[in-house]
C-alpha cells in the first residue's frame, strides 16, 4: 500500500499540481450534495483535462484499490456522487469542449465535463435550427451525468428519456482502456450509440459511474423551431388527468407536458396545472397546434372539468425558460434551501394514486410538499416527482423530510414504478425486488468490467 | 348577508330592454328578451344565464342604474352555472385570497392602487407621478375582487369586499387613486350597489392624468397622432370616465379615431371570452376589433386595462399599430419615454 502522499504526488504528475486537492476545505465540499444523503469526504479531488488523464488516474487507482467516483456538477440529489468509501473525486468540469457538430446528421460530440448549459448556448449562437433535451436542471447540470442518470429534458415527451437521445460514447473502463462505443467504433460518424451493432451504451447509461468514465458522448439534436409558446391547462379532478396527457399525446403536436400540482402558492390549490408546449416555424403552425390542443380536450372543457388560464408574456416567461426557474424557487419555499425528491419512473395511470399519496404522506410528516410530472414519450410512461424542501438548518425537518421520501419510495415501488437515479438505500430497495437473474447479470457485467470494485462503491452494490 | 340593491319595477317599467337587446353577443328581439329577462329577475333558468360572456356591458346599457349584469352574476351562482371551468374559477378564488400580507407603500391620505397588477411597477414613473412615489397598495390585501363577476362568485366580493375597505380605512386613505377599471368600478359602482360603505373617496386614474397634465400644460407637446381607444370590460362599471379619455386626447393632441368598436359598442379584450367560451369566439372578437383597429386608421392603440394590454398589444403590434398604455402615452407628450413594452422576447427556443 502506497502512502497517501505517493498519491497525492502521482495524481499531480498526471495532471499538475493546480488541479489536485487534498485540502480541507476541497473534501467538505466534495463530500455532499444538495440532497438528504449523509456526507462522505474523498481523499482526494482531480480535475483530468483529457481522455489520456483519465486513463492514468483510473489505472493508478485500479493498481492500489483506490475507490474512484467521476462527478459532473453534483446535481442529483440522491447522492451520487458522495464518495462514500472516500478515495479519489474525478471532477470532469475541465472537459468541457464542444467538439463536433454534424448538422446533417444532427448530432453533437462533446466531451465528459460540457454543461448543459455551455451546449445551450453554444447551439443558439452557431446553430439555432438545433436543439438538444435541456433538463430541467441548473445550467452547470453536465450533459453527461444527465444521460447516464437517464434524465428527462424538454424533448422527453417527444423523444424519450436523455438517455436515449445519446448517439455515441467514448468510456474509460475501470481497468483503464479506452473503449468506444456505437457506430463511432467502427465509424468516424457518431449517429447511433448501438444499432445496427449490439448495444452496449446499456453497460455505462444507468450505472452512475459504477462501469467506467464516460469522457466523450454523442447526443442527437433535433429540429429547433423558431416559436414556442406554452398552454396551461387546469383541472381539479385528479381522475382525469392520466386521460387529458393520452389526449395531448394522441396530438402528436405537443412538444413537451408537464405537470404543476402544490398547495402553495395559493393559486396552486386545488388544482393540477398541465403546461402543454407547442413549436411552430409560424403563426399558422402554432395557431393550428394550439387548436388541435384544445380540441383534444373540448368536451372536458364543455362541463367545465379543464380549463386554459390565459397567460401573459411576462407570466410565460419563466414557463418558457429552459432550464425552468420553478425548480428553483420551490426549492427554497421553506428557506434554507433544502429539496429533495423521489422520481419514480411510472405508467401515467398511477398519478392520481402517486397524488393522494404525496398529501398523505406530507400531512403525516408535517413537510412542504409540490410535484412536477413529466411526460416521457409518447404516454409510455411519466417521471413523478415527489419532491419535500426543508430548511438544511433544521434537523428534525430533514428527518422528517427523509422518512416522507423514503416512505413514497416504497410506496412507488409497491406500485409498479421503477426508482428514478435512486439513492443507495432505494438503489437497495429495487435490487430486493429485482428478478435474481437480472440481478446476477448486472453483477455478472459489474465484476467483468470492475473486477477490484473502484468505480463508485456504495452505488449498485450487489451481495 | 348583503344583497343587490335591485329594484324590479324599473325593469318591469323598461321599455327598451337594453341589457339584452343591446348585447354583442346574445342577439335577441325586443319580445325575447324581455321575457328572458323576466325569468332572470324573477330567479327563474334562462339560456342567458349559460351564454353570458361576463363582458360587463349591460351594465351601462341598463338607463336605470339597475345593476343588471350584478343581478346576472346573483343568479349564475343561485344557479350553479359556471361562465368558466371549475379549475379556472377555483384558481382565481384561491390566487387572490387574503392571506394577511400587507403590501404597502408611502403610506397617505392620497394614495394610488395597483390592483393586482405588477404593470403598474413598470408604468408609474415620471413627473406625472412625482409627489405620488411610492404611496401605492398592492395585492389580497387590498385588492377589488370585481374579477369574481367573470366568475359567478358575488359571494367571494360579498364575503371579502368589506375588509378589504377596512384595510384601506385602517390606513387613513381618504383619496384612493385606482389604476385598474375594476377598483375603480368597485368602489364606485358595486360596493354601493351591494350597500357597502365606501370610506375614502375613489378616483379614477384617468381623472388624476388628466389634472396632472392641466398643470403642466406648458410641458405639453402635442403628439398629433392618431389613435385607437381599448376599452376594457371594467370600464362598464364607470362609463362617465370615459369623457376623460377625450379630455386627455384632446389635451395632448391624441386624435380619437372612429370606429364601429368604441364607446358603448366597445369590444373587450376577449381573453375572458377564451376562458369561458373557448377560442373560436375570442379568435373572432379580437380579430373584428383590430381589424376595425387598422379599417380606422389608427397609429396607436391606446390601453387603458394592463390584462387588455397582454391580450392584444402584440396582436395590434403585428397589424404595424404601436401598442401604448394610457400612463405611457401622456408621459410621452411631456418628453418622457414609453415604459410598458412588449416583450422583446416572449418566446424562448
Amino acid at each position: 500500500m502506497v502512502t497517501t502522499n505517493a498519491i497525492y504526488e502521482s495524481l499531480t504528475k498526471i495532471v499538475g499540481k493546480d488541479y489536485v486537492s487534498a485540502s480541507k476545505e476541497e473534501r467538505y465540499f466534495y463530500a455532499r450534495d444538495g440532497g438528504l444523503m449523509p456526507p462522505h469526504e474523498p481523499d482526494f479531488v482531480v480535475l483530468p483535462r483529457t481522455t489520456e488523464e483519465v486513463q492514468q488516474i483510473v489505472r493508478l487507482a485500479n493498481r492500489e484499490r483506490i475507490p474512484i467516483v467521476p462527478a459532473g456538477a453534483g446535481l442529483a440529489l440522491t447522492g451520487l456522487v458522495i464518495p462514500q468509501r472516500g478515495g479519489i473525486v474525478v471532477d470532469m468540469k475541465r472537459m468541457d469542449s464542444i467538439l463536433e457538430v454534424n448538422e446533417r446528421a444532427r448530432y453533437v460530440i462533446v466531451e465528459g465535463g460540457t454543461t448543459q448549459g455551455a451546449l445551450k448556448s453554444y447551439l443558439q449562437k452557431h446553430y439555432p435550427h438545433l436543439r438538444h433535451s435541456i433538463p430541467d436542471a441548473p445550467p452547470s447540470a453536465t450533459v453527461v451525468a444527465n444521460a447516464v442518470i437517464h434524465g428527462q429534458g424538454r424533448l422527453a415527451h417527444q423523444h424519450g428519456f436523455n438517455s436515449d437521445m445519446v448517439s455515441g460514447l467514448e468510456v474509460v473502463l475501470p481497468t483503464g482502456e479506452v473503449c468506444r462505443i456505437g457506430s463511432c467504433s467502427v465509424s468516424p460518424y457518431w449517429f447511433s450509440k448501438g444499432p445496427p451493432l449490439p448495444d452496449l451504451s446499456g453497460l455505462f447509461l444507468g450505472w452512475f459511474g459504477t462501469t467506467g468514465i464516460i469522457t466523450k458522448l454523442g447526443l442527437k439534436l433535433y429540429p429547433c423551431k423558431k416559436m414556442r409558446d406554452v398552454m396551461v391547462l387546469l383541472t381539479d379532478k385528479v381522475e382525469l388527468v392520466p386521460d387529458i396527457l393520452l389526449r395531448l399525446s394522441h396530438t402528436e403536436m405537443v412538444e413537451d407536458v408537464v405537470i404543476s400540482a402544490q398547495p402553495l402558492p395559493l393559486r396552486f390549490r386545488g388544482t393540477f396545472w398541465i403546461m402543454t408546449y407547442v413549436t411552430g416555424d409560424s403563426d399558422e403552425e402554432l395557431e393550428f397546434k394550439r387548436k388541435m390542443v384544445w380540441n383534444a380536450v373540448w368536451d372536458y372543457f364543455q362541463s367545465r372539468d379543464v380549463g386554459f388560464i390565459s397567460t401573459s408574456p411576462e407570466g410565460k416567461a419563466p414557463l418558457l425558460s429552459m432550464p425552468s426557474k420553478d425548480t428553483t424557487r420551490f426549492a427554497d419555499v421553506a428557506k434554507g434551501g433544502g429539496f429533495q425528491y423521489a422520481g419514480p419512473i411510472t405508467p401515467i395511470e398511477k398519478f392520481p394514486a402517486f397524488i393522494r399519496k404525496l398529501e398523505e404522506v406530507a400531512a403525516k410528516y408535517n413537510v412542504f410538499y409540490g410535484s412536477t410530472t413529466r411526460l416521457i414519450g409518447s404516454g409510455h410512461c411519466m417521471m413523478f416527482s415527489f419532491s419535500f424542501s426543508f430548511n438544511r438548518a433544521n434537523p428534525d425537518e430533514m428527518a422528517r423530510a427523509k422518512k416522507a421520501l423514503d416512505e413514497c419510495s416504497k410506496f412507488a415501488l409497491e406500485e409498479g414504478a421503477v426508482l428514478w437515479k435512486p439513492d443507495r438505500d432505494e438503489q437497495k430497495m429495487m435490487m430486493e425486488r429485482m428478478d435474481p437473474n437480472t440481478l446476477e447479470l448486472m453483477k455478472k457485467i459489474k465484476q467483468l468490467l470492475d473486477p477490484n470494485g473502484i468505480m463508485n462503491p456504495g452505488n449498485w452494490e450487489m451481495k | 348577508m348583503l344583497e343587490l340593491q335591485f329594484n324590479k319595477t324599473k325593469c318591469s317599467n323598461c321599455e327598451g330592454i337594453f341589457c339584452l337587446t343591446r348585447c354583442q353577443y346574445i342577439h335577441l328581439d325586443k319580445a325575447t328578451a324581455k321575457s328572458e329577462w323576466q325569468k332572470i329577475v324573477n330567479g327563474k333558468d334562462s339560456f342567458v344565464l349559460q351564454a353570458c360572456t361576463t363582458c360587463y356591458a349591460c351594465e351601462e346599457y341598463c338607463p336605470f342604474d339597475n345593476h343588471p349584469f350584478y343581478l346576472i352574476v346573483e343568479r349564475q351562482e343561485e344557479k350553479g352555472v359556471l361562465p368558466a371551468p371549475r379549475p379556472i374559477i377555483t384558481m382565481w378564488v384561491n390566487q387572490c385570497q387574503p392571506v394577511g400580507r400587507f403590501t404597502v407603500g408611502r403610506v397617505g391620505p392620497k394614495m394610488l392602487s395597483y390592483c393586482f397588477l405588477p404593470h403598474f411597477n413598470t408604468l408609474v414613473k415620471g413627473k406625472l407621478f412625482e409627489d405620488m412615489f411610492g404611496a401605492v397598495v398592492f395585492g389580497q390585501e387590498f385588492f377589488c375582487n370585481a374579477v369574481y363577476l367573470h366568475y359567478a362568485r358575488t359571494s367571494v366580493i360579498k364575503e371579502r369586499l368589506p375588509q378589504i375597505m377596512e384595510n384601506i380605512r385602517k390606513l387613513g386613505v381618504r383619496e384612493l387613486v385606482c389604476l385598474h377599471d375594476e377598483c375603480y368600478g368597485t368602489f364606485s359602482s358595486l360596493a354601493p350597489a351591494y350597500g357597502i360603505e365606501v370610506p375614502f373617496k375613489p378616483v379614477h386614474y384617468f381623472e388624476y392624468l388628466y389634472n396632472k397634465l392641466r398643470g403642466m400644460e406648458k410641458s405639453i407637446v402635442k403628439l398629433n397622432v392618431r389613435a385607437a381607444y381599448q376599452r376594457n370590460c371594467s370600464s362598464r362599471l364607470a362609463p362617465e370616465t370615459d369623457r376623460f379619455v377625450d379630455d386627455i386626447f384632446n389635451l395632448i393632441g391624441v386624435e380619437r379615431v372612429k370606429r364601429e368598436y368604441d364607446r358603448g359598442n366597445a369590444l373587450c379584450c376577449a381573453e375572458i371570452i377564451r376562458m369561458g367560451k373557448g377560442p373560436a369566439l375570442a379568435d373572432d372578437v379580437q380579430k373584428r376589433n383590430i381589424d376595425d383597429i387598422v379599417k380606422a386608421g389608427a397609429e396607436y392603440c391606446v390601453f387603458n386595462c394592463p390584462a387588455c394590454w397582454d391580450a392584444l398589444a402584440d396582436k395590434v403590434a403585428r397589424k404595424g399599430i404601436k401598442p401604448i398604455h394610457m400612463i405611457d402615452l401622456c408621459k410621452l407628450a411631456i418628453g418622457e419615454t414609453q415604459s410598458l413594452k412588449l416583450p422583446e422576447l416572449a418566446v424562448e427556443v
